[in-house]
């Protein structure tokens, strides 16, 4: 076991772990954030996608341990209390979820994206999104959510 | 990957963890668990690898607590690039941008944003992988390795660096700090090509290419091929056939008919067999010659 301290959704917490633990078991696990989803584990299906320091990375491939005095933040983070964040509204009003299980993914690499880029073309929209997999909405909605979103976030 | 053989929810093996502070604590580590030990860096390797059993270490040392390790720095030498240096870092990087785009456009084209913002230059190049998308540009450009030890730092063209699939030339308690890419000589044209199964998936094969024109004709030119032999290999035969000519239609398919020669697939290589790839190293070829030479072009 060993000490950490992980600063998550903005909190400052400290958890024992093995060294063998993944960040995506820890944050579903030990805090029942449930919103990150175990997909392939492979790397391949953006699923699991949290921002570590602020970046877009994939929890299935971080050590809990790796994480140690550094910052996550997972979907439960993304919306204050009463009050969606404008992506996520954007992914409701645009038809951009369906069976859901991609959409915590999708968001945290949207936000990722309009921090960075605050106007992408649908060409960069596609790239950017291109490690996230949805079998469900055929991405067109998803774009239009994207665009959609950096308008509200612009506006 | 047999997906479903595979319980990839968690890591089944345990192993003791280290971060050491600086780099004489990282040897010290290496020197004593030699075998037992495994680098982290980016961890997008190490990770599948080690919930497949692939990898098996006892021992994990997290290098990532070694300051200054991830530099970008420019030197009259060339850039200087630290192995931490993440994928996506020198994707964006203004200074290689500007002054080294190939290597922007190789970083780049590897899997995700969120692969980019984890993996690793020295990562992407300590695997050994045939594949490795950083190792085409870097051969292509003469980069510099820089290697540290007991016996403190020393530098190898990457030439000599690559020996062979899974097989880097790093002795016991050697590692990677960083690179030296030299700028590419005045108004060369660079590209990079490849091909996988999606646009997501590591390469099947991928080709790195620098031009240069002087009158008219070809002043320098290298080509260096992925994937299609043990080691990324340079197209020397190619390039030689090249140098000195107008950069006609002609010249260009005569130069990569010599590719085929300058590669070595194996049979039992996953992805594609050995004609697919000795046939698209030289197809990329030719494209990455080709968009080389416009750029090339357009200098002034």
């Amino acid at each position: 076991m060993m000490e950490v301290e992980i600063t998550i959704n903005g909190r400052k917490r400290r958890f024992d772990v093995e060294p063998n633990r993944l960040l995506l078991n820890l944050v579903r696990d030990d805090l029942h954030l449930t919103g990150t989803k175990y997909g392939c584990g492979i790397g391949e299906c953006g699923a699991c996608t949290v921002h570590l320091d602020g970046e877009a990375v994939l929890a299935c491939m971080v050590l809990a341990v790796d994480a140690d005095g550094r910052t996550v933040e997972t979907i439960e983070g993304v919306a204050d209390v009463n009050k969606l964040d404008p992506v996520q509204e954007a992914y409701i009003e645009e038809g951009a979820i369906q069976c859901g299980f991609c959409t915590p993914g999708f968001i945290m690499t949207t936000k990722a994206l309009l921090a960075e880029n605050p106007d992408p073309s649908e060409a960069e929209i596609r790239e950017y999104l291109k490690g996230n997999y949805c079998r469900c909405t055929g991405y067109v909605n998803i774009v239009r959510a994207v665009q959609s979103a950096a308008r509200k976030l612009g506006s | 990957m047999t997906i479903n053989k595979v319980n990839t929810h968690i890591v089944p093996i345990e192993f003791e963890y280290h971060v050491p502070g600086s780099l004489d604590e990282a040897v010290g580590l290496l020197e004593k668990y030699g075998g037992e030990a495994q680098i982290l860096a980016g961890g997008t390797d190490l990770i599948p690898q080690m919930k497949q059993r692939k990898a098996e270490p006892k021992h994990v040392i997290n290098i990532k607590g070694i300051p200054g390790f991830a530099c970008i720095e420019e030197t009259p030498e060339g850039v200087k690039i630290g192995a931490l240096a993440k994928l996506r870092a020198i994707e964006l990087s203004p200074q290689i941008k500007e002054k080294i785009p190939l290597l922007s456009e190789a970083a780049g084209s590897i899997g995700s944003v969120q692969i980019r913002n984890l993996g690793t230059v020295g990562g992407n190049i300590c695997t050994a992988s045939p594949s490795a998308d950083m190792a085409t540009p870097l051969l292509a450009l003469d980069a510099t390795v820089h290697i540290y030890s007991r016996d403190g730092a020393k530098a190898c063209s990457i030439a000599e660096f690559f020996q062979g699939r899974g097989d880097v030339n790093l002795g016991r308690g050697e590692f990677i700090t960083g690179f030296t890419v030299p700028y590419p000589p005045v108004g060369a044209g660079t590209a990079f090509e490849k091909v996988g199964w999606t646009t997501f998936d590591i390469a099947t094969v991928n080709v790195a290419a620098v031009v240069t024109l002087k009158g008219g004709k070809v002043d320098h030119c290298s080509i260096a091929l992925g994937a299609c032999s043990p080691a990324p290999v340079r197209g020397v035969l190619a390039e030689a056939a090249l140098i000195g000519k107008e950069p006609s239609a002609e010249a260009l398919e005569e130069a990569v008919e010599f590719i085929a020669a300058c590669v070595e697939p194996r049979e039992r290589w996953r992805r594609a067999p050995p004609e697919y790839r000795r046939r698209s190293s030289k197809a990329l070829a030719m494209d990455a010659l080709t968009r080389s030479i416009e750029r090339a072009r357009r200098f002034p």
